[in-house]
């Protein structure tokens, strides 16, 4: 009897299931060809779920505003237009790497230009794959930091900013507020990930140079509970905290500052704690928050203007929520956007007015030289910093500036602080050139690129 | 379990055609790489077979030897870091014995954790294998000695070989995990067959009972843990080497070990075949879904909503798979086969 049973709710499910299959079949293989040769294909490993959302939304928003801009009101770059397709990630690893699989090999004869995951997990796990697959990984104001040595990585660009200038540009901002560093006491707090871990070593190598007194203490992925870290923050009293949070643990630590009484105006948040969705959620807790920024946010800048001219009024914006326009994480992929078609542009000058591969457009990336002449043409001055890239550095800026939350929003309060990148370029190539010896890389001869 | 028994036995003579249609299989798996491509072999095939070998571990333990464990991951992650610090500090050892060992590391760890079941049993048991879930995730990020020392406790593999060949391609490593994975089934599924199976199958079905009649149930128990962590630590470093290329600690969180599990509860608790099944319904159903939801998103509608929807049709899939099926894909299987068969004299 039960044999029976179950053997007739078995067929009736397996019929539905197959119908579901089918339906879900025809519905992927039924993928539109809407887009044709002529295009250029920037592959888009987002985010819009999950603890990251924030940052995915923001940033993804930005960059697909930029290139709607670009072929809108310039019907694309020197006639090639952009075209992009989105795969979530929900910053998982696996799926990232999943959705790198689908999209890399270009869409409907559009070759693929970059990668751009913002992930730190999913750029690790791609790195090998763009290499060998010709297909440049942008990984701006964060990544692998040796990734800046061009010669032995050839594909990957931590453009702007990497982890290591990140720190030192904080610390030299609190040798200059502090009036040196000699005892002072800092306590580092970092997201427990690749991306928080990245800084630890020269981290303790800026602690033994400037002579203070270093805690760097974990909080574990994603961050919502940080009671016994602040606690023994409270306990250590340090001079300053420098977050490098992520995400949701950012208004948490502000607000656990708060409970045990650690003043917001001596937190520095790092480039990737410094947005509103950051400060925002926090409330009073945040107020006079520092952070760095690779760029402000703000719409007075006339790309944001022409953005929200051509895309954003006549209702083509990608935000859900129009309030954002303008806010930190928006603007990076507004200046992520630039980055990425003016390397195409500036590959097109050697490569030629068509389509180019990855390896073309990794040309035009490592040939980038964004000067302040140029970005005022681009109508992007004083939002993005000028940046010359070459073979053997892959970062091109390594400055910041800092900001402070007013309980509404981010007000700059420095010039531009730059990071001791010749202190840092040592331990840099060190690093690569481990790299490069344990997968058996030869580095490339950056005297003889042109 | 009452059920899983009949289904031993209803398979029991089926079993001798079952070295031919092992066979076929393998080489229909064979020939996958000259038609697949890329996206194809590392994306889904290469996850698919680890998971399916993963799968694998944790029913030899669960589905067969009755003993719940959600520490699956954690037992992954032991056999990654072990068989990446072998690779790296025992330079001259071939790839293969590292593998081996990376396993045996797994294994004795696997049955270090396994030693609170000769006490206790069911929903206590998983606790001390979630003990392990977080103590080895734990041990990992904050002994950085493990990650040779890396900045961001991240292993990335290095370049392998094995037998003089080296496996740096998709296909290579294809045929890299194939050959693994089809070798670990053979040795699961005779060593579920054996004397040592069938012990496993009395402590699963009464302990008591088993005990009575002479089996020594800590030493079965033990030895399911031994192999179980064996199979799933070498699933580990595929996952780490084959698979991803690089690994962190959190790659191996909670979150896989449920994965696992339901593996083997979609796929079929005490089947070899069903985790192949399982494995098929978690890598490839995420995937199908995303890829109905781009075309969904291409004709406007919103992305983050249809993420959201994915993961809500998913679980409902899930329940209500569960609800019509709980023996799982492998007994769905068997009831077709046997509709085939009976087809043209009965509806």
């Amino acid at each position: 009897m039960k044999f029976s049973t179950t053997r007739h709710g078995a067929s009736k499910w397996s019929r539905l299931a197959a119908v579901a299959g089918l339906t879900l079949a025809i519905a992927a293989a039924a993928v539109p060809q809407a887009h044709a040769a002529g295009e250029e294909y920037f592959p888009l490993q987002s985010y819009r779920v999950g603890p990251y959302a924030a940052g995915g939304s923001g940033f993804f928003g930005g960059f697909i505003d930029y290139m709607r801009l670009i072929n809108k009101r310039d019907g694309g770059v020197n006639g090639v237009k952009l075209t992009w397709s989105e795969c979530e990630t929900e910053y998982v690893v696996e799926k990232g790497v999943e959705c790198y699989e689908r999209m890399k090999s270009g869409l409907n004869g559009a070759p693929t230009a970059a990668t751009n995951p913002l992930s730190v997990g999913i750029a690790y796990a791609t790195l090998d794959r763009s290499t060998s697959d010709k297909i440049p990984l942008i990984t701006i104001n964060h990544g692998r930091t040796d990734s800046t040595d061009g010669a032995v990585f050839p594909y990957v660009f931590p453009l702007q900013l990497n982890p290591y200038s990140e720190v030192s540009a904080i610390v030299n901002y609190i040798n200059q507020q502090s009036g040196g560093l000699k005892g002072k006491k800092i306590v580092v707090l970092y997201h427990g990930s690749p991306y928080g871990r990245e800084t630890i070593p020269v981290l303790d190598v800026l602690a033994k140079k400037y002579g203070f007194e270093l805690t760097q203490i974990e909080v574990p992925h994603p961050g919502n509970e940080q009671g016994s870290q602040w606690l023994t923050i409270h306990r250590i009293n340090p001079d300053w905290v420098i977050l490098r949070g992520w995400g949701v643990m950012n208004p948490v630590a502000l607000k656990s500052a708060q409970k045990v009484g650690f003043p917001a105006d001596h937190i520095i948040g790092n480039i990737w704690s410094n947005s509103e969705e950051d400060a925002r959620p926090a409330g009073d807790a945040a107020k006079g928050f520092i952070s760095i920024t690779t760029h402000p946010s703000g719409t007075d800048f006339p790309v944001l203007q022409a953005i929200n001219q051509y895309v954003v009024k006549p209702g083509d914006g990608d935000l859900k929520d129009p309030a954002r326009f303008g806010t930190v994480y928006y603007n990076l992929g507004v200046v992520n956007g630039i980055l990425n078609v003016e390397a195409l542009r500036v590959a097109q000058s050697k490569f030629g007015d068509k389509p180019l591969t990855g390896e073309q457009v990794r040309w035009g990336f490592e040939h980038l030289n964004l000067d302040d002449a140029r970005l005022k043409q681009l109508g992007a001055y004083g939002l993005v910093q000028p940046l010359k890239l070459s073979c053997a550095d892959h970062e091109g800026g390594g400055a910041v500036r800092f900001q402070q939350w007013d309980g509404q929003q981010w007000k700059i309060i420095s010039g531009w602080v730059q990071a001791d990148r010749a202190l840092l370029r040592p331990i840099i190539e060190k690093s690569a050139n481990d790299y490069a010896k344990e997968k058996g890389i030869t580095p490339r001869d950056c005297s003889k690129e042109l | 379990m009452s059920s899983s028994a009949s289904l031993f036995l209803v398979r029991a003579p089926a079993l001798r055609r079952l070295p031919l249609r092992s066979a076929l299989l393998l080489a229909g798996l064979l020939c996958v790489p000259a038609f697949a491509n890329d996206y194809w072999l590392n994306a889904i095939l290469i996850p698919f077979l680890i998971l399916s070998l993963a799968g694998l571990g944790l029913n030899v333990l669960t589905g067969y030897a009755g003993q719940l464990s959600l520490g699956s991951a954690a037992f992954m992650a032991v056999g990654a870091y072990a068989t990446y610090n072998l690779v790296v500090r025992l330079p001259g050892l071939p790839l293969v014995a590292d593998l081996l060992l990376g396993g045996l590391i797994a294994a004795a760890i696997g049955t270090l954790f396994g030693l609170p079941s000769i006490r206790i049993k069911g929903f206590y048991l998983i606790v001390s294998t979630l003990a392990a879930q977080f103590f080895v995730e734990w041990i990992f990020t904050r002994v950085s000695w493990f990650s040779n020392n890396d900045s961001s406790g991240v292993l990335s593999a290095p370049k392998y070989a094995v037998f003089g060949w080296q496996i740096n391609s998709p296909v290579s490593r294809y045929l890299f995990v194939l050959g693994t994975v089809v070798l670990l089934f053979a040795f699961a599924a005779s060593v579920v067959r054996s004397e040592l199976g069938r012990r496993w199958m009395a402590v699963r079905d009464m302990d008591t009972a088993a005990a009575v009649i002479g089996i020594p149930i800590a030493r079965t128990k033990l030895l399911a843990f031994a192999l179980s962590s064996f199979i799933i630590g070498i699933a580990g470093a595929l996952w780490a080497f084959a698979y991803l290329g690089t690994v962190e600690p959190d790659g191996f969180d909670l979150n896989l070990s449920f994965q696992i599990l339901f593996i083997i509860i979609i796929g079929g608790m005490g089947s070899i075949g069903g985790n192949f099944l399982g494995a098929a319904f978690i890598v490839l159903l995420p995937i199908l879904l995303s890829h109905a939801a781009g075309v969904l998103a291409s004709i406007g509608v919103n992305v983050g909503q249809l993420q959201n929807l994915q993961k809500i049709l998913f679980g409902t899939l899930i329940i209500v798979f569960l609800i019509k099926e709980p023996d799982g894909l492998a007994r769905l299987v068997q009831i077709a086969r046997q509709r085939m068969r009976d087809w043209p004299l009965s509806s």
